[in-house]
């Protein structure tokens, strides 16, 4: 594997982690209950770990970060959906981390140059997963007005989920053996949660693997000028 | 929260059992021993505590805003991941201190409601704008600086819940304060825009981190109660001036000047003279006529009320499930 196909799959991963983290940042302060400031923060924390360390198997990370144009992003569209409410974080959450659980422990047993990365963080998503399911259940089987929100968010989310498995050059993968776990486990919990797992497509024209082409959705550019706004402003600076 | 005290103090007894435990109480008092939860106390001994330790949980909540508002536009990804790692810890802190408050037979719902119906306050510093990123340094520095110097003496308060969360606490604003520390020095240090970007934000905030230590003692209400009850150690101006003789040195080596023409060494004293605090300025902000006091309390209870109906689900499907095991993953 050259170096240039490692880079541009770090910087694939590295991508999702760094713009979740960020979108989940945006709950400080605005949790329903005390305790989720300090899981989802918790859990951002985790992500941007792990980004730092992808970020920087492919370059600088603050260049990476911060000097990118929205078009050279590589993450996955799903990470980009603004935080709408809870149900909708939790929705993304179950989704994203169900597919980073499966990829980086497959990415652990493989023994590639995302092994080291993958063996950590794969501990952290398990707890993000557990996090999310927990969540599910509890908004799913909840109230009627908790459900509803739920199987709303679900729905809303799926159309995002078929990019999670177009095939990224450098990583070793059985894609389609991911997906179908995938699909098992989070059938397996929307079920659990009284949800309907819904039928829309999860790939079409525009969203199959569009994001790791670099074709985002609207939020997405303003999302990018509000974190790159302040290192812009200072070219050259250290902070 | 005096009225569950009172029915607490009736149910237990006499006068004459209460001027007895008054003796058991003085005593562990002047010999420093802890009062513990189980422990007979005055009922306004109770009803100070409460307010004292709800108003810091408030404190650290409301505190959390100001910083979060930089999440987002962090500029640099070491430097982001400080800034949440500190908010996380303010949340961490917050429920500490309403664990501790709940010690006293009140609940953490009681005290938010009065936080969000303004019946109970939180720390005015809060109600100041963060302009700047240099600003989130400001307030590691300043803000959690004289957090510190208020709350270390609180580690040896007569309350032991208060005092063993103070512990914990203590430890991670030290941390907080030299990680703001470090931030303003980088950017004191760097170019002539940053430099200035770092003075501009000590100069706004200089005045209202003094502003923390309370009126000054000849108008504090609380302050001889409570230092007779051991829950305070030392006197409101006799921590500013702690405060500022240890502010002026670090200000030194920052590079960066403190707003106070008056501030200068009194060899006589031993500690540095400063100026007047605006006490005005301190009276209108506790008013809730500061920059941002309607802003911190439209978001706290927005993100309240907002978030009732996840808070009913938790509650609905805790009631479902309640015999089976609590969490999905241990059912799957």
């Amino acid at each position: 594997m050259t170096a240039t196909v490692t880079a541009t799959a770090a910087l694939a991963l590295g991508d999702d982690a760094l713009v979740l983290s960020h979108r989940l940042g945006q709950w400080a302060g605005h949790t329903p209950v005390l305790e989720e400031e300090v899981a989802l923060a918790n859990i951002a924390l985790d992500l941007l770990g792990q980004a730092r360390v992808l970020l920087s198997m492919a370059g600088d990370e603050d260049e990476l970060a911060y000097l990118r144009e929205e078009r050279a992003f590589r993450n996955v569209q799903l990470v980009e959906q603004p935080n709408g409410d809870f149900a909708h974080t939790i929705a993304r959450q179950l989704y994203f981390s169900a597919y980073q659980h499966l990829l980086y422990d497959r990415l652990a047993e493989g023994g590639g140059p995302f092994a080291p990365l993958a063996a950590k963080a794969v501990k952290e998503v398990a707890y993000h997963r557990d996090h999310a399911e927990q969540w599910t259940l509890r908004l799913g089987d909840g109230t009627d007005v908790s459900h509803e929100r739920m199987q709303r968010a679900c729905t809303a989310l799926w159309r995002y989920t078929g990019e999670l498995f177009q095939p990224v050059e450098g990583l070793d993968a059985d894609w389609p053996a991911l997906e179908a776990a995938w699909l098992e486990r989070v059938g397996e919990v929307l079920r659990r949660a009284t949800l309907t797992v819904p039928e829309g497509p999860r790939s079409g024209a525009w969203t199959a693997g569009a994001g790791r082409q670099g074709l985002h959705t609207e939020p997405f550019g303003r999302m990018l000028a509000e974190m790159q706004h302040l290192h812009r402003s200072h070219p050259g600076a250290s902070w | 929260m005096a009225t569950a005290a009172a029915a607490q103090d009736t149910d237990r007894g006499t006068d004459h059992g209460t001027t007895a435990r008054q003796g058991v109480f003085d005593a562990a008092v002047a010999a420093d021993e802890r009062i513990e939860p189980r422990d007979w106390m005055p009922d306004a001994y109770r009803a100070t505590l409460v307010r004292q330790i709800a108003q810091h949980a408030h404190s650290e909540i409301i505190g959390m805003q100001p910083e979060a508002n930089w999440i987002s536009r962090a500029p640099s990804l070491r430097r982001k991941a400080i800034l949440m790692a500190k908010v996380q810890d303010e949340a961490g802190h917050g429920l500490y201190l309403y664990s501790a408050a709940e010690t006293l037979g009140v609940s953490r719902d009681e005290l938010l409601d009065k936080l969000h119906t303004g019946r109970q306050k939180y720390s005015s510093i809060f109600n100041y704008p963060t302009l700047t990123w240099a600003d989130v340094g400001a307030i590691g520095w300043l803000v959690d600086g004289a957090a510190i110097t208020n709350q270390v003496p609180l580690c040896r308060c007569s309350y032991g819940p208060y005092a063993r969360a103070m512990v914990r606490i203590c430890k991670e604003e030290s941390f907080h304060q030299r990680q703001g520390y470090e931030l303003l020095l980088a950017l004191s240090r760097g170019t002539p825009e940053q430099h200035a970007m770092a003075q501009d934000a000590v100069d706004r905030w200089w005045w209202p981190s003094l502003m923390m230590f309370g009126p000054p003692d000849d108008a504090s209400q609380h302050s001889a109660q409570s230092m007779a009850w051991k829950i305070k150690r030392h006197s409101n101006d006799e921590l500013r001036q702690r405060f500022v003789d240890i502010c002026v040195p670090q200000a030194e080596s920052l590079g960066l000047t403190l707003p106070d023409p008056d501030l200068r060494w009194n060899e006589e004293r031993g500690h540095y003279d400063f100026g007047p605090i605006d006490w005005t300025e301190f009276r209108e902000v506790l008013k809730g006529n500061g920059p941002c006091n309607e802003q911190r309390l439209d978001q706290r209870r927005r993100a309240h009320e907002e978030g009732a109906w996840v808070r009913e689900a938790a509650a609905a499907y805790a009631g479902k499930h309640s015999g089976t095991s609590e969490t999905g993953a241990t059912r799957a």
